[in-house]
């Protein structure tokens, strides 16, 4: 089989940026003058400029989906607009075969004063696109949108989620690209509409070649059959296996302890052991499901009695398990005055794939203050082949019932 | 066949012959979003306004009424104008303000679209267009006002002013084809855009608009040389039937700016994805 030919090919792809604006208009007029010239443009960089993407390389075929990840700033909306052919590199080359789509931006265009309908209109034409055609699926976009009776009244009357749910209908409805686009669309609207924008979205991913940047890792992992992860405009990761390099993202992630509290106690030394073997490294990966302990040194300097909790924090420091420091009893373990060394067993970490980091917290059994609250203590990574839409994920094998067995009850539903 | 694109640092002047075939495809296809990026501005502005269409006649009123009244109260003596004083300044206010309102319509177009311009591919022409046809409809409304002015100061309104429409293009492509060479640079620094009403102010008064042609004098050789000088006059003589002046240079700055436009255009076009890039997204 005659393999078919890349819709999108990227060479040495190449932007810079300037960190001041004034001299940004500067070199700016500079450019102007060079472009009108004719001059090739200027490979090193100028004072104060940066590169927002540097040596981009990659080819893309139909029903292939790249997903671009890293953090802000990273360079990926960047990598987007020069491919969406808003602004032009600075080095390097990219080939494009085919109808270009984009789902980004939605709504932009939108005119706050006219009508729902009116805007449809107005923001098909901004996409290249003509009246007959949105006459004939004017239905099926104000259907997707689900406006109802507000799709004839003015736009700035509009909740923000209504006015980008009108936008990415009147987009995703009409476009049909060998080229698709996506910027962080996805995540708009209540979850009926998130999961209507989804199958859209897969249904056009079926006939494109795809280029998606997002910050939702479930997404990248469910979407992509391809991920970059990008660092100050470079490639550090471009993988075929969506979990390592979403793996590899988190490993960018650097989060500093942070001790707050009354002071009197203080975390010495601790360390993480998986299926009873220390980790020594920094950010260590550990699989899903391991069986994970901490060993804590804590010097207490307060004359009475404190008590510990270890929790697990994920990337958004909200806490996802809570470890009481106990004996056998179910009693909470009193720390007198001095130094402690206590190994705290925190069980099978089946917790979705991403970045997560310890926290130990300290109090006073007398009063209840808060002495010690040590957070991002050991942040490590839970590594697995998918991230799911879920916090906890438990790998149980399911068993096939008979049919006909009606131990189960009634389902009530209702489609939203 | 696919249609296949390419993006590279090198300038699209190296290549001047896809340029051009780019320019006139990209024209073509902005003619139904520049039409409907026209109405959309145009109706949003008068559902939001209570005087509506009048306002694109207020402004030449108000100065009328002004430069009657300082010509009639003896401040200021404008020499024999050939038509009644009051036709001759309102409609060569109207003249004036059509001409800057098309010179600033350019600039004015692509910053307010500052936003779609950082996101959205679409012909960046259609801009342009649309503020043409949202001047023209402006146009529309001022000759449609100022008819029964005409007919009440006795001028003769009919077949005559068959050529109106010739002066009103000339004006149309002198004004775009300046703000068109205007508006790169005055997108990056917005000076250009403050300068411009000033600018044009002091333009008006070397031109014919509310004070007749000058006897003799440097200010008679400031008036003949001024390129708006043919404009204004024939488009006036031509409004209110009078005999055509200075032809061949309203001829010569037709077609100059013709190709000025032209020029300004090609700015346009090569500088846009430049100074994109310099805007904030």
């Amino acid at each position: 089989m005659i393999k078919e030919e890349a819709l999108i090919k990227v060479e040495g792809l190449s932007k810079k940026f300037c960190r001041d604006l004034k001299t940004s208009l500067r070199y700016g007029v500079a450019d102007v003058r060079d472009e009108l010239l004719g001059r090739p443009r200027k490979v090193d960089l100028r004072p104060k400029e940066f590169w927002a993407v540097r040596d981009i390389d990659f080819e893309l075929r139909r029903g292939e989906c790249l997903g671009l990840i890293g953090h802000n700033g990273a360079g990926k909306t960047t990598l987007l607009r020069i491919l969406n052919g808003l602004i032009k590199p600075d080095a390097g080359r990219i080939e494009i075969r085919g109808q270009v789509g984009a789902l980004i931006a939605l709504g932009a265009g939108f005119n706050p004063i006219l009508t729902g309908r009116e805007n449809i209109y107005i923001n098909a034409s901004v996409l290249g696109l003509n009246r007959k055609l949105v006459d004939e699926r004017i239905d099926e976009i104000l259907d997707f949108a689900g406006i109802g009776e507000f799709i004839d009244m003015p736009v700035q009357h509009y909740s923000s989620g209504m006015a980008v749910r009108l936008g990415f209908a009147t987009a995703a409805i009409l476009i049909e690209p060998d080229i698709l686009f996506l910027d962080e669309v996805l995540a708009v609207g209540d979850i009926g509409f998130t999961i209507k924008c989804l199958n859209r979205v897969r249904e056009l991913m079926r006939t494109s070649a795809v280029v998606f940047v997002s910050h939702s890792m479930p997404l990248i992992t469910s979407f992509c059959t391809r991920v970059m992860v990008m660092d100050h405009g470079r490639t550090v990761m471009d993988t075929t296996e969506p979990g390592v390099a979403v793996n590899h993202y988190y490993g960018l992630v650097k989060n500093k302890g942070v001790v707050s509290g009354s002071g009197g106690a203080e975390v010495m030394k601790a360390t993480l052991s998986i299926n009873g073997e220390a980790l020594e490294q920094d950010d260590p990966s550990i699989d899903q499901g391991g069986q994970v302990e901490v060993t804590l040194r804590i010097r207490v300097s307060v004359p009475g009695k404190v008590r510990a909790t270890v929790f697990v924090d994920d990337a958004t420091l909200s806490q996802m398990l809570g470890v009481p420091v106990m004996d056998m009893n179910g009693e909470h373990i009193e720390f007198g005055p001095g130094e402690h060394l206590v190994k705290v067993p925190l069980g099978a970490l089946e917790l979705n794939a991403g970045k997560y980091a310890i926290m130990v917290v300290i109090v006073d059994t007398e009063d209840g203050r808060s002495i010690c609250r040590h957070q991002g203590l050991l942040p490590f990574r839970i590594n697995a082949d998918r991230v799911y839409w879920a916090k906890f994920i438990r790998s149980n094998v399911s068993e096939l019932l008979p049919i006909g067995n009606t131990a189960t009850g009634n389902v009530e539903s209702r489609t939203t | 066949m696919t249609k296949v694109t390419i993006y590279s640092p090198e300038s699209s002047v190296r290549r001047p012959g896809l340029m051009l075939r780019e320019m006139f495809a990209d024209l073509k296809s902005s003619g139904e979003l520049a039409w409907r990026l026209a109405r959309r501005d145009i109706s949003a502005l008068y559902r939001q306004s209570f005087l509506g269409y009048l306002w694109a006649f207020i402004m030449p009123l108000a100065t009328t009424m002004a430069w009657v009244f300082l010509n009639a109260s003896g401040i200021v003596r404008v020499a024999e104008t050939g038509i009644p004083y009051p036709v001759y300044v309102l409609t060569g206010t109207m003249i004036w303000q059509m001409f800057v309102e098309a010179l600033q319509a350019p600039l004015q177009q692509v910053t307010m679209a500052k936003t779609m311009l950082t996101k959205l591919k679409f012909p960046r022409e259609s801009l342009i267009l649309s503020g043409m046809f949202k001047w023209l409809f402006n146009v529309v409304i001022k000759l449609i006002i100022i008819v029964p002015v005409l007919v009440y100061f006795g001028i003769e309104v009919g077949s005559h002013q068959f050529l109106v429409p010739v002066a009103i293009l000339a004006i149309l492509i002198v004004g775009t084809a300046i703000g068109l060479l205007l508006a790169p640079l005055g997108l990056l620094y917005t000076d250009i855009g403050r300068a411009i009403p000033i600018a044009a102010q002091f333009a008006m008064y070397i031109t014919p608009v509310v004070f007749a042609m000058p006897e003799g004098g440097l200010t008679a050789k400031l008036f003949h040389l001024n390129f708006m000088t043919p404009l204004v006059l024939n488009a006036r003589a031509w409004l209110t039937g009078m005999e055509s002046v200075m032809v061949p240079y309203f001829i010569g700055v037709s077609l100059g700016a013709v190709l000025l436009l032209f020029v300004g255009w090609l700015l346009y076009r090569v500088t846009m994805p430049v100074l994109i890039e310099r805007m904030s997204s």
